[in-house]
């Protein structure tokens, strides 16, 4: 939480003073981009959390999904120019239930350090699925009230679902019945 | 930011460690009158295998903790080694309560990822069967909710209720449950000749029916003092946990995706939302009880209305060549072929579509990296986050409560751990 993302008064902004790089739309300093009618803001690990919370204040208050994503070998992904692109995604969709509108925040997460603050203090709903998304991607959620496994055993090894994580590692052993 | 405070502030919920509870347990203290002990996995009234760590003083459950995993299949990873044609014969094992939906939700994303329009009679023919699917669900809950609580004979008069719509949905797909009947580009073959007489007749049977589960279970002393006032939770505490479908409905919050952001062509049909009053046991019983009244105005009117037309998108590139052209053209042949081993591909992008099943919001988030098989495919299920009330609904209740309160939100353990 070192950087401070925009106030949370200032709503959308393009091409302000305070951010010169580019035109690229934002909503709480994060870039804004509509696909497929559905809007999704790209940030990072520093910003995840301020942005949450902020959305949360102007009426997000429904954490409906979040889960993470693996991109590796995945070179078809269109970010924001303002966003670096990571190994890890973290994606939650947001719910306003008074306004019937979505919008996710995809967060982008190292490969070396995925570890993100956890958000379970603006939306208690979303414990399980961090647990989940720990439990598959190994993301790391700080300040988790209950950070065990959720799906998989206690001593599983790995996260079934990065992609460098291969199927089928058990070998199926056939023997033959004796006194045949 | 009160709703969260009163959410902490109750300590609902046991975060302990296998170990430590073991720890606990070896220590006996005459003063502390408190016991962890074990429900599940294996127990009737748990469906399936749900097993929840509860924390008592007496009988009185202090706190508690689902645990869950038991029925995990990494179903999410294996979507990412099937093709988008073979995609609904994986996700529809996951609710195997009400399949259709989970199907639906993944061809819908599919569809927005590809950007095709499908035909009008498929919008209308995968409503049909979808509210048949809330009902035969909803029917299903009724009967294992009664079972649960003792009420057995409604276990036999809920299953053969349900029998009828599952014997519709064999005529119609093949299969009892795990269709795989609604996919990519539309449904997968047309309803057969004489369904309206089908349909009607279940229309016509149902409602007497339910007029004598009401005769048997609503308005019944002992089945209202065993509902009534149990396992209750707030409109701020449902939506702050995520809960969505009959248990933030029975708080009196009348949020349904149907209303709420239309899909297939629920603008069209009239409906009402059915809502409770105190989010207690009952509400969620009533609720579901008359949603299947609600969905069967639905189905009557999806009778009237269904409109002629194709099953399916006429685009070549989703679709299979119909059945005679495989054997006039060669080109059919390949094509078909294609489609069956290659599969067919998705523009790069992300999209996340959400249907509300009778569970809640079930949501499909799929990642497409422009071949034939999904780069990540998630399944926001309502059971896995419904779940997570069901230490605050059971806080401070009796122990007796409890079976009660798991069975009031329906979990389907095959959607929970996926």
């Amino acid at each position: 939480m070192t950087e401070s993302p925009a106030s949370l008064d200032e709503e959308i902004e393009s091409g302000d003073e305070d951010l010169p790089e580019d035109d690229v739309e934002r909503l709480h300093g994060s870039a804004v981009v509509v696909n497929n009618d559905q809007t999704v803001l790209h940030t990072g690990t520093a910003e995840y959390h301020d942005l949450i919370q902020a959305l949360s204040d102007d009426g997000y208050g429904v954490c409906i999904d979040l889960c993470g994503a693996d991109y590796l070998g995945n070179d078809t992904r269109l970010l924001p120019v303002t966003v670096t692109a990571e190994r890890f995604e973290l994606v939650v969709n947001l719910l306003d239930v008074e306004a019937s509108r979505r919008l996710r925040v995809r967060v982008q997460l190292p490969e070396a350090a995925p570890i993100v603050a956890t958000i379970t203090d603006i939306h208690p709903g979303a414990e399980a699925m961090e647990r989940e998304a720990n439990d598959m991607f190994g993301l790391e959620f700080e300040g988790h009230p209950d950070p065990t496994p959720i799906l998989l055993p206690d001593d599983w090894q790995g996260h079934p679902l990065r992609k460098d994580y291969s199927m089928g590692r058990i070998p199926v052993q056939f023997k033959a019945v004796d006194g045949r | 930011m009160t709703k969260l405070d009163h959410l902490r502030n109750r300590d609902a919920v046991l975060r302990m460690s296998e170990a430590e509870a073991e720890k606990r347990a070896s220590v006996i203290d005459p003063d502390d009158e408190r016991m962890i002990i074990n429900m599940g996995p294996q127990h009737p009234s748990t469906h399936g295998v749900l097993r929840v760590t509860m924390e008592l003083q007496g009988e009185t459950v202090l706190r508690s903790k689902p645990v869950i995993g038991y029925l995990h299949t990494g179903m999410e990873k294996t979507a990412e080694d099937l093709t988008y044609l073979q995609g609904p014969t994986n996700v529809t094992r996951m609710d195997y309560a009400a399949p259709l939906f989970t199907e639906l939700t993944f061809s819908l994303a599919v569809e927005a990822l590809l950007e095709i329009e499908i035909p009008d009679r498929a919008t209308w023919i995968r409503m049909l069967m979808c509210e048949l699917n809330r009902m035969s669900s909803h029917l299903l809950f009724l009967a294992t909710n009664g079972m649960d609580l003792g009420a057995v004979g409604m276990m036999i008069y809920g299953w053969r209720e349900r029998e009828e719509v599952l014997r519709f949905f064999e005529k119609v797909t093949g299969l009892r449950m795990n269709h795989n009947y609604i996919r990519p580009g539309g449904v997968a073959a047309d309803l057969p000749d004489g369904w309206q007489e089908d349909v009607q007749n279940i229309l016509e049977v149902l409602p007497q029916r339910l007029e004598q589960f009401d005769v048997l279970m609503t308005g019944q002393p002992i089945w209202r003092e065993r509902t009534q006032g149990i396992g209750v939770i707030t409109t701020e505490e449902a939506l702050a946990m995520g809960a969505t479908g009959p248990i933030l409905r029975s708080t009196g919050y009348a949020w349904d995706l149907r209303r709420a952001m239309p899909y297939l062509a629920y603008d069209q049909v009239d409906f009402d939302i059915v809502v409770g009053t105190y989010g207690d046991t009952f509400d969620r019983y009533a609720i579901r009880l008359n949603e299947i009244r609600e969905s069967m105005r639905i189905v009557e009117q999806c009778l009237e209305l269904i409109p002629d037309g194709q099953y399916r998108a006429e685009d070549r590139k989703v679709t299979p060549p119909p059945r005679a052209r495989i054997d006039e053209s060669m080109e059919a042949l390949i094509h078909h072929f294609k489609i069956f081993t290659e599969g067919f591909k998705v523009p790069p992008g992300e999209v996340y579509t959400a249907v509300e099943s009778p569970r809640g919001e079930l949501g499909c988030y799929l990642v497409s990296d422009g071949g034939p098989k999904p780069q990540r495919m998630h399944i926001r299920a309502p059971s896995f986050v419904n779940l997570q009330t069901l230490p605050h609904m059971m806080h401070g209740g009796l122990l007796a409560d409890a079976i009660a309160v798991i069975s009031s939100i329906d979990p389907i353990m095959g959607e929970v751990d996926r």
